[in-house]
This record gives C-alpha cells, sequence and structure tokens, in this order.
C-alpha cells in the first residue's frame, strides 16, 4: 500500500537532529502529489512537522523550485543567464514558445507544458541547458527545437 | 590529464561504482585518515594551504582548526558540504558529483574524522536531480561496504535559491528556514547548524582532500603557483569559446591557455573582447590581460577574483551594458531581500541599465549607476550586494565609451545585432503567473 504523505514526511524528518529541516524536503514531496503547493499542502506538511501552515508557505515562497500557483504536467525551463545567453539562449526560448503554443511563464491551454526561463543551471560550459522535469539537455540549439518538442508530445 | 587530483582516474573510467574507485586506491585515503589522531589530519591540511575552491579562498586547515576540540564544546560537531553550486559560469562541481562521487564521500568522512564529526549534510542545489540521484546511490554503496563508520552523511536538497551557496544562508536553509544570510561573528565554526560549531566547505575542497591525506600535505603544495596557490583547479570554460568544458589544471595555468589551448580558442574567428574571471560576481578583465596567470594573488593583481575558478570569454558580438544588465536582473531576481541596499541597489540598478540600453538615460544617470553600486558596495550582510556591484561598475569603468555611446546615440550601438539582445530574464516573467484550471 502507498504510505501516505505525513508518512512520507515523518520517515525523512528522523534523519535531522531538529526535524524543522525536513520543511524542504516535506514540501518538495507534497509538491510531487499535488503537481504544485495548494493551501491543503502546506497544511499537511505543517501537520507532520508540528510547524504552522503560514511558516511552511513563508518557507515556499522564498525558493524558486515551489510553485505556489499550479503548473502544468511537464516543467520545460530554459537557462537564460550569461553563459547560455551569449550562445543562443534567447533563440531557444523562442523556438519553444513558438513550438509548445505558449508564452515564457505561461501554461499551455491543455495543461500539458510550463515554459520557464530559469538562472544559470550549472551547465554553462554546453549551452544552452533547457531542463525538462529537471533533467538536463545540454548544448540545445535553435534548430534542435522541433525534434526535441515532437519527442516531448510522445511523437 | 596526468595533473589531476579531484577527477583523477576519472577518463575511461566509471568511478561513480564503489568497485571501480576502489580498484584505483580509492578510500585508502580515509583508512589511511582514520589511523592517524585528528589533529594530525589538520596538520596535513594546513601544510597543503589548501584554499576553499567555492570563491572566498580561506584555507580550509585554518579555518578547520578553529572546529573547538572535543570535550570544550558540550554541542555536537557538524560538517556541512556546500554543493549548492550556482554563481554563474560554474559547473565544476556538478562534474566532480557526476564523476567522482565517492571522492566526495571520502573527503567528507576524512574531513569529519578531522574535526571530531559523526554528521555530514551535503546541501545539493535542488536543480541538481541527476547529481543528487548519483551521489545517493553513491553513499548507499559505501553504506552497505560499512565505510561510513557511524558517521551519517545526510543528502539536503536545496529548492532554487542562488544565495543559499553563502554559507549561513546555507544553514538556515538547512534548518528549515528562507536561506537569508546571518550576521557574523558568530562565525559558523563557533556557532553554526543548529547553534553548534560546524566546519563548511565547497564541494571541490572536500574532494581534494584524500589526495592530501594519502600523499602529504606538502606534495599538494608543491603543485600551483607557489605557497599562496597549492593544488589544481578545476576550471570552468565557458562563453563564446570552441569548447568550452572544465580543465582541471594545476593554479596558475594562464587564461590564454585555458581559452586557446584547452579551450579551442573563440568560435567562428571573433575577436575577444572582454574575460569574465572567477563568476559572474567579479570585474571584467580585458583582452590585454589574457596572459594573467590563474592563481589567487595574479587575479587580484589584475582587478578581479580567482573565485571559483571560471572563465568566461565573451566575443565582440556582445553590448557590455546588456552584459551589465542581464547580470544586475540575476542579483535582483536572488538578492534575499534582508538588507536595504541590496535589496533596494539592484533595482536601482535593473532600473538605470535598462534606461541607458534603450538610450533614455543621461550622462548624469551613467554616474548616477556607478554612485548605485558604490553605495551597495561594502554595506551588506553578506557578499551578494557587492557581487551585483562589483562586476556591473567595472563593466562601466572598462567599457566607458560604449556606456556612452548609448547615451550619446539614444540607442544601443549594435542595433539588435548583439549577442544578447533582448534575452529574457527570469524576473521579467514574474508577473505573468501561469494558469491553468485543476480538476477537483
Amino acid at each position: 500500500m502507498q504510505r501516505s504523505l505525513y508518512e512520507e514526511i515523518r520517515a525523512v524528518a528522523v534523519q535531522y537532529p531538529d526535524e524543522r529541516s525536513a520543511v524542504l524536503p516535506a514540501l518538495r514531496l507534497a509538491q510531487e502529489r499535488y503537481g504544485w503547493l495548494p493551501p491543503a499542502a502546506f497544511r499537511e506538511v505543517a501537520d507532520a512537522l508540528d510547524v504552522t501552515p503560514a511558516y511552511c508557505q513563508s518557507v515556499a515562497s522564498f525558493y524558486d523550485m515551489f510553485h505556489l500557483v499550479p503548473v502544468g504536467r511537464r516543467l520545460v525551463e530554459v537557462c537564460t543567464n550569461i553563459c547560455c545567453g551569449l550562445e543562443g539562449a534567447q533563440g531557444v526560448l523562442e523556438a519553444l514558445e513558438s513550438e509548445l503554443g505558449v508564452r515564457v511563464g505561461e501554461t499551455s491551454d491543455d495543461g500539458e507544458f510550463t515554459l520557464r526561463a530559469v538562472e544559470c543551471l550549472g551547465g554553462c560550459g554546453s549551452p544552452t541547458i533547457v531542463a525538462i522535469d529537471n533533467r538536463y539537455r545540454e548544448g540545445v540549439r535553435a534548430d534542435d527545437v522541433p525534434a526535441l518538442v515532437t519527442e516531448l508530445r510522445g511523437g | 590529464m596526468a595533473d589531476e587530483i579531484v577527477l583523477a582516474g576519472a577518463e575511461g573510467r566509471d568511478l561513480t561504482k564503489l568497485s571501480e574507485f576502489r580498484a584505483g586506491g580509492g578510500y585508502a585515503a580515509l583508512a589511511k585518515a582514520r589511523g592517524l589522531e585528528p589533529a594530525a589530519v589538520i596538520e596535513e591540511l594546513v601544510a597543503s594551504n589548501l584554499r576553499g575552491r567555492g570563491g572566498a579562498g580561506f584555507p580550509m586547515g585554518r579555518k578547520a582548526g578553529f572546529i573547538p576540540k572535543p570535550g570544550t564544546n558540550p554541542n555536537p560537531t557538524y560538517l556541512a558540504v556546500n554543493a549548492d553550486e550556482s554563481e554563474p559560469g560554474t559547473f565544476k562541481d556538478r562534474e566532480i558529483m557526476r564523476r567522482v562521487p565517492h571522492r566526495l564521500i571520502e573527503g567528507c568522512l576524512i574531513t569529519a574524522h578531522a574535526i571530531v564529526s559523526r554528521h555530514v549534510f551535503i546541501y545539493i542545489r535542488g536543480e541538481y536531480l541527476e547529481e543528487f540521484e548519483i551521489l545517493r546511490a553513491a553513499l548507499d554503496e559505501a553504506r552497505g561496504a560499512e565505510l561510513l563508520g557511524g558517521v551519517t552523511v545526510v543528502l539536503h536538497r536545496g529548492a532554487g535559491a542562488y544565495i543559499c551557496g553563502e554559507e549561513t544562508a546555507l544553514l538556515e536553509s538547512l534548518e528549515g528556514q528562507r536561506g537569508q544570510p546571518r550576521s557574523k561573528p558568530p562565525f559558523p565554526a563557533v556557532s553554526g547548524l543548529y547553534a553548534s560549531p560546524t566546519l563548511i566547505n565547497n564541494v571541490e575542497t572536500i574532494a581534494s582532500v584524500p589526495a592530501i591525506v594519502e600523499r602529504g600535505g606538502a606534495w599538494f603544495a608543491t603543485i600551483g603557483a607557489g605557497p599562496a596557490s597549492t593544488g589544481t583547479r578545476v576550471f570552468c570554460l565557458s562563453g563564446n569559446v570552441v569548447r568550452g568544458g572544465n580543465y582541471e589544471l594545476p593554479m596558475g595555468a594562464t587564461i590564454r591557455e585555458l581559452v586557446y589551448d584547452h579551450g579551442g580558442g573563440i568560435a567562428d574567428g571573433r575577436e575577444l573582447k572582454a574575460i569574465i574571471p572567477g563568476g559572474s560576481s567579479f570585474p571584467v578583465l580585458t583582452p590585454d590581460q589574457i596572459d594573467t596567470p590563474l592563481d589567487f594573488d595574479s587575479v587580484a593583481e589584475a582587478g578581479s577574483a580567482l573565485g571559483s575558478g571560471v572563465v568566461i570569454a565573451i566575443d565582440d558580438r556582445c553590448c557590455m551594458v546588456q552584459l551589465g544588465l542581464r547580470v544586475a536582473q540575476f542579483y535582483m531576481h536572488e538578492s534575499c531581500g534582508k538588507c536595504t541596499p541590496c535589496r533596494e541597489g539592484t533595482r536601482w540598478m535593473v532600473a538605470l541599465l535598462d534606461k541607458i540600453e534603450d538610450g533614455r538615460a543621461t550622462h548624469g544617470e551613467l554616474d548616477l549607476l556607478l554612485d548605485v553600486c558604490d553605495r551597495i558596495l561594502g554595506k551588506c550582510l553578506c557578499p551578494l550586494g557587492d557581487a551585483a556591484a562589483m562586476p556591473v561598475a567595472s563593466y562601466v569603468d572598462s567599457f566607458r565609451d560604449e556606456f556612452r555611446e548609448h547615451v550619446d546615440a539614444g540607442s544601443c550601438p549594435f542595433g539588435g545585432s548583439s549577442s544578447l539582445d533582448r534575452l529574457l530574464a527570469p524576473v521579467d516573467q514574474h508577473s505573468l503567473h501561469p494558469t491553468v484550471e485543476v480538476p477537483a
């Protein structure tokens, strides 16, 4: 039987001398369940770690990887920091906008893709980095985007 | 490469596997260290003059020596490894974790022995999912082989915040809080994680430790560029070069060697225009400084810093105002908001640079930009404010004519052809909240 979110969080919390340290991993677990962090997620994390929902929301709002609004089922993120930028990241971003049919920062109408520009992903030696659900594609050029999107659409 | 220490043996071998790593002599240094008194291990680190590879360059042996000796502090002692690599231009720790995760784990266990700690936390940036998975698998193997020796090693994932690479912000985040830096003192060696003595070191620093224990601090000190810059660096080369990537070379290799001999030079036969050493937080160098050796003192004498061992080569297609704008946008986005000069100053920088790039600024506003930088420098709790102000002020200093041209011409002289033209920063999309209907 699948463990409850509460049980999952408790299993992580015992690793730490102070259980409040588990707030970040707990929020991640909650986000994996819900796809984003709705109010219910903050209540569940708070309950498991004996903190308040407001505290959890305050922490979550500090970090870019927590979604305080719903996002698409697939998250497509493009690094637009200087190293990728110097080697054509803007072109990759625009190609993704056009192929996915969605503007940067938005989610496609079918709820499938959210496209985001993000800060340096630590792949500066092989620009441009495109992260799909946090897995990196390196050395992506604008020309590569149509094939990439076909692959993402399961084609 | 024969000179490698941190990435040694990883060419053509899968050192993520414990058996392969051990076949190449891995974990021998751990056994040796555990046969030594902790103080003797610290002595080797001091003799090596291994300086921090995360950016600040503080000698690791001295920092380890600040940790209270057993019995002098009632609290446990912690080792926190900074794997929150996020400085633009830096991607070496990622490669170290991908290719030699056991060397990092071995370094952690040796260091834990040196400071008599039984608790190691590796704070890895949240975006590094595959590296986390590789490190977790390596750790499971090491645990299964009973190499941990009673030490607990917890992999703690960040969640997307550059500031958490600052050591006290890292501790706050590791305690489950917003990653806002603490004021120092007290220093982490006295009051760090859970108000207990804590040693914090970067991944590359820790991964250098096994070789030092195995072959001696004196041996390590013979490599590199003299007593202040010992050992190797995994240099991160990026920008408009033919072959970007990580190159582990002895400290003191020149920027020219890195860019031309290893990186194949500037791509597409373009002209080199500017060099950013150290990471985006540091002042820019100009092509006449290409023979600067990459060691702590030489890069500092050239007016910048070695930082995290970065070289970003920029060719003549790049508008320096756009570069300044994009760098300023990054720091505005990543400012934690705690100190006013950083929180407000980075916004002013972005607004002014945007105006200059657009051709709407006056010469007075160019001076105002420098004034804003000056009012940030040295006035914040942590280095993030300086990291925004230093590089941007240096772009104006080194490329003042280009900035003036924007003002005089009333537009960008590149006319849309700059390599960074229209580059969208994440800050620009914050008003665009994604919306989607979620089924009940």
